[in-house]
């Protein structure tokens, strides 16, 4: 008897440390210089709670070997494959990963609620089982958990290639309202009632919510998504720990929440959308601009575009998503450096949804090296692309179309972008002449002080690095 | 059991906490963070750990697997690559503090 108290005891108490590690993770985590003490104090905090868990003992003696044996065999499978698997994963595809972990999140959730539904369904008093307030909240948690696995499965697979981008049909609206209706329906009789069957049919239909809310919306806001995703997931969390009466879990998944609802929203108005919007509403479904842009796209090469970074004291260089995706950030910032060595100020301009999240550019180039105060937000260097001799466009495009400041008929009217347009010379590096993920002219492209190098990322880079080269080699004659 | 109202109070604070760590973030530590707190939530797996462990019909045992399968991918997977992720960030004010990454 005693013993079994201390037991307890201790495992409050593990829960107790676990949860004040896992807030001052999340707290280092929010600053660039003690952000990687962050994950590892949060992740001590997790591994002590899970340790600690092992020696909880509720269930009748026979089927506690059995159960503590599957608990084993399901921590170690799992963690096998999504170690691994996290450790294989390119940097590029770093979203659809986060979104795909943050859905079994959901689901394991998702799980806590059916398992104590069905316990309570079973029991010998089926309405008597749980209070009312532990059934709705298993129920709640048990629907947002649902929503957040099947949805986050829907984003992983879009954003990893595996299916197509939007899909729409007539009535969708009503089909999803129609699914969100009945899941709640019979949530209310399960809450009530206890029925088994009940159950069974809420899941079915708060899986499919989650499928049929998230096939409408479009890639480039999937990160909003995700986010928002990942707040309902620490939400359901909390529902379920609140069911289960484990204060670990209540602050855990609140905090995480409240902090992902923030996100979500931060992300939102870098975007220049509402989070509304982008769950109801179609992104560039309006006609294209209209504004007539006049001019021509001026072609320049390598060498000439050497040239001009010779004679340049202040560089910016603002990177999107186009230059990832070319691997070109390594060549980049080998032309960079170059560029440093010779006396040069180097700087990288992020717009806040460069890359697939608010935030992924800056992952990128911290992969190739690129240390993070060179990086500079949107704010803090736009006041600095007057002074700019020469600014360097790589991979991007719509972010820094200054359409969206003077046409209000364009889809990106009102997006906050960075000003390239006011640097004394702006490079683009761009494969093509086709326009940008919006599908909106660039009216940048036709400024007088804009000249456009064709060529891949790499191949770009190359070719200035070595042009560089050609113009010592000709000074020195 | 948790009183109603004291898991009320809970609920608001951790809210309140939640929101102001947050509030101050750079955009440069928006991914890593949605990836960290991403993790912290995997805390899950001591939930469904629990759940599994009470289980006492077949059909829970099942449920309750799969719960702890998803939690502890969910916290594997969501350490690994916010560790990945944030080893990279480093300053070039402090050469080679973390060695060279090659």
């Amino acid at each position: 008897m005693e013993t079994a108290k201390l037991v307890s005891l201790l495992i409050q108490a593990s829960y107790f440390v676990a949860a004040v590690l896992l807030i001052l993770g999340i707290k280092r985590m929010s600053s660039p210089v003690t952000a990687r003490s962050g994950i590892q104090w949060a992740g001590v905090g997790v591994l002590i709670a899970v340790v600690a868990t092992f020696f909880h003992s509720e269930a009748p003696g026979h089927v506690l070997i059995e159960n503590a044996t599957l608990i084993f065999i399901g921590i170690a499978l799992s963690t096998v494959i999504a170690w691994v698997w996290g450790k294989k994963v390119a940097m590029t595809d770093m979203p659809q990963m986060v979104a795909l972990y943050n859905g079994m999140g959901g689901g394991s959730a998702a799980a806590i609620g059916a398992s104590a539904l069905i316990g309570a369904a079973y029991s010998a008093a089926p309405t008597q089982a749980m209070t009312t307030t532990q059934s709705v909240l298993a129920v709640l948690g048990a629907l947002i958990g649902s929503i957040s696995m099947t949805g986050s499965i829907i984003a992983w697979a879009k954003l990893d290639g595996r299916m197509d981008k939007t899909f729409r049909f007539g009535g969708q609206k009503v089909l999803n309202g129609m699914c969100f209706l009945l899941a709640l329906i019979a949530g209310f009789v399960v809450v009530h009632h206890m029925y088994p069957h009940a159950i069974v049919l809420f899941f079915v239909f708060a899986l499919l919510f989650g499928v049929l809310m998230t096939l409408p919306i479009g890639g480039a806001d999937m990160p909003v998504v995700i986010s928002l995703y990942n707040a309902f997931t620490g939400l359901a969390v909390a529902f379920e720990g609140y069911v289960q009466g484990n204060v670990a879990l209540i602050i855990a998944g609140t905090v995480v929440g409240a902090a992902g609802t923030l996100l979500t929203r931060l992300m939102a108005k870098a975007m220049n959308r509402s989070i509304a919007n982008v769950l109801f509403s179609n992104f560039g479904s309006g006609g294209g601009g209209s504004q007539d842009i006049t001019g021509s796209l001026k072609p320049i090469d390598a060498d000439d575009a050497a040239s001009l970074l010779y004679m340049a004291d202040n560089i910016i260089i603002v990177p999107g998503y186009g230059m990832a995706v070319a691997q070109a950030q390594h060549k980049i910032w080998e032309l960079s450096k170059n560029l440093i060595d010779r006396g040069k100020s180097v700087k990288f301009a992020i717009h806040p949804v460069a890359g697939r999240m608010p935030g992924h550019m800056n992952v990128l180039l911290a992969e190739a090296g690129v240390p993070y105060d060179l990086i500079a937000d949107m704010d803090d260097i736009n006041p600095e692309f007057p002074n700019c001799d020469v600014a360097i466009v790589i991979g991007a495009n719509d972010v820094v179309n200054p359409v969206a400041k003077t046409d209000k008929s364009s889809p990106i009217y009102g997006m906050p972008i960075l000003d390239v347009a006011n640097a004394k010379q702006v490079i683009v590096i761009k494969r093509g002449k086709g326009a940008g993920f919006a599908g909106i002219e660039n009216a940048l492209f036709y400024q007088d002080n804009c000249r456009m190098l064709y060529a891949d990322g790499q191949a770009a880079a190359n070719g200035l690095i070595s042009g560089l080269k050609a113009v010592d080699g000709g000074g020195g004659h | 059991m948790i009183d109603g109202f004291l898991a009320l109070y809970l609920f608001m604070l951790a809210a309140f906490t939640g929101h102001e760590i947050i509030s101050r973030v750079p955009v440069i530590l928006h991914t890593p963070l949605m990836s960290g707190s991403n993790f912290v939530h995997g805390i899950v797996l001591v939930g469904a750990m629990i759940a599994l462990g009470e289980a006492t019909t077949t059909t829970q045992q099942i449920i309750g697997f799969i719960g702890v399968f998803l939690g502890a991918g969910n916290a594997a997977g969501g350490y690994v690559v916010t560790e990945r992720m944030l080893e990279m960030f480093k300053s070039s004010k402090k050469p080679a503090a973390a060695g060279e990454n090659k």
